[in-house]
């Protein structure tokens, strides 16, 4: 019951993944294509923490903090270096 | 036991759901302003529920999720915000419906009263 719904959530999150690339590749200016990438990012925390789930181990949460971590970062430096103040 | 299982399950689903909704914000809207407001806010709620469902299934990895989910809930709108801002001073076009631009009336007013009072 619990794994059908997971998988139904990681089905999901995949279909959102394909729309938003969409959106990387069409987008006009930069900052189209970093609102995509964060987007990204972030739902793909929520993918690596249900693959934490389907392969029982906690390491991969561990991951997902580092990677939460780099996404803010470089969206912050992305955005300085946008604004020409870096 | 049980229930609470499920009641994670169902949570992380919902998240999922609202992180779906975010990419079709972010495909549909007009420009860049709106993009920012559709994408970031949604998906940083949807990732939220998601992980806080899989902390009920898990309970023993609640605080390590617990971090995670404060963590993000205080730096996805700092970020956007940021991205916003420097979208705005970079010059990219609103979309043609916006009616008030208060950032670029405040920027156009501010040297004026300094002039004013010098």
């Amino acid at each position: 019951m619990v794994n059908t719904i997971f998988s139904i959530a990681m089905l999901i999150i995949g279909l959102s993944f394909l729309l938003v690339i969409v959106r990387f590749l069409k987008g006009k200016s930069i900052a189209d294509r970093v609102v995509a990438l964060d987007v990204l990012t972030i739902s793909s925390i929520g993918l690596i923490v249900l693959l934490a789930h389907f392969f029982d181990r906690s390491i991969y949460i561990d991951v997902s903090i580092v990677y939460a971590i780099l996404s803010f970062i470089g969206v912050i430096i992305i955005a300085k270096f946008l604004e020409k103040s870096l | 036991m049980e229930f609470l299982k499920i009641a994670g399950a169902i949570l992380s689903l919902i998240g999922s759901l609202f992180i779906l909704f975010a990419a079709i914000g972010l495909l549909r809207m007009p420009d860049i302003f709106t993009r920012i407001q559709a994408g970031t806010k949604a998906s940083t709620l949807g990732s939220m529920l998601t992980l806080l469902g899989v902390g009920l299934v898990h309970p023993d990895w609640l605080m390590k999720l617990i971090l995670l989910i404060v963590f993000i809930m205080i730096s996805n709108p700092v970020s956007s915000h940021v991205l916003g801002r420097a979208a705005h001073f970079c010059g990219i076009p609103l979309s043609d419906k916006t009616d008030i631009d208060a950032l670029k009336k405040d920027r156009q007013e501010v040297p004026n009263n300094k002039e004013q009072e010098s």
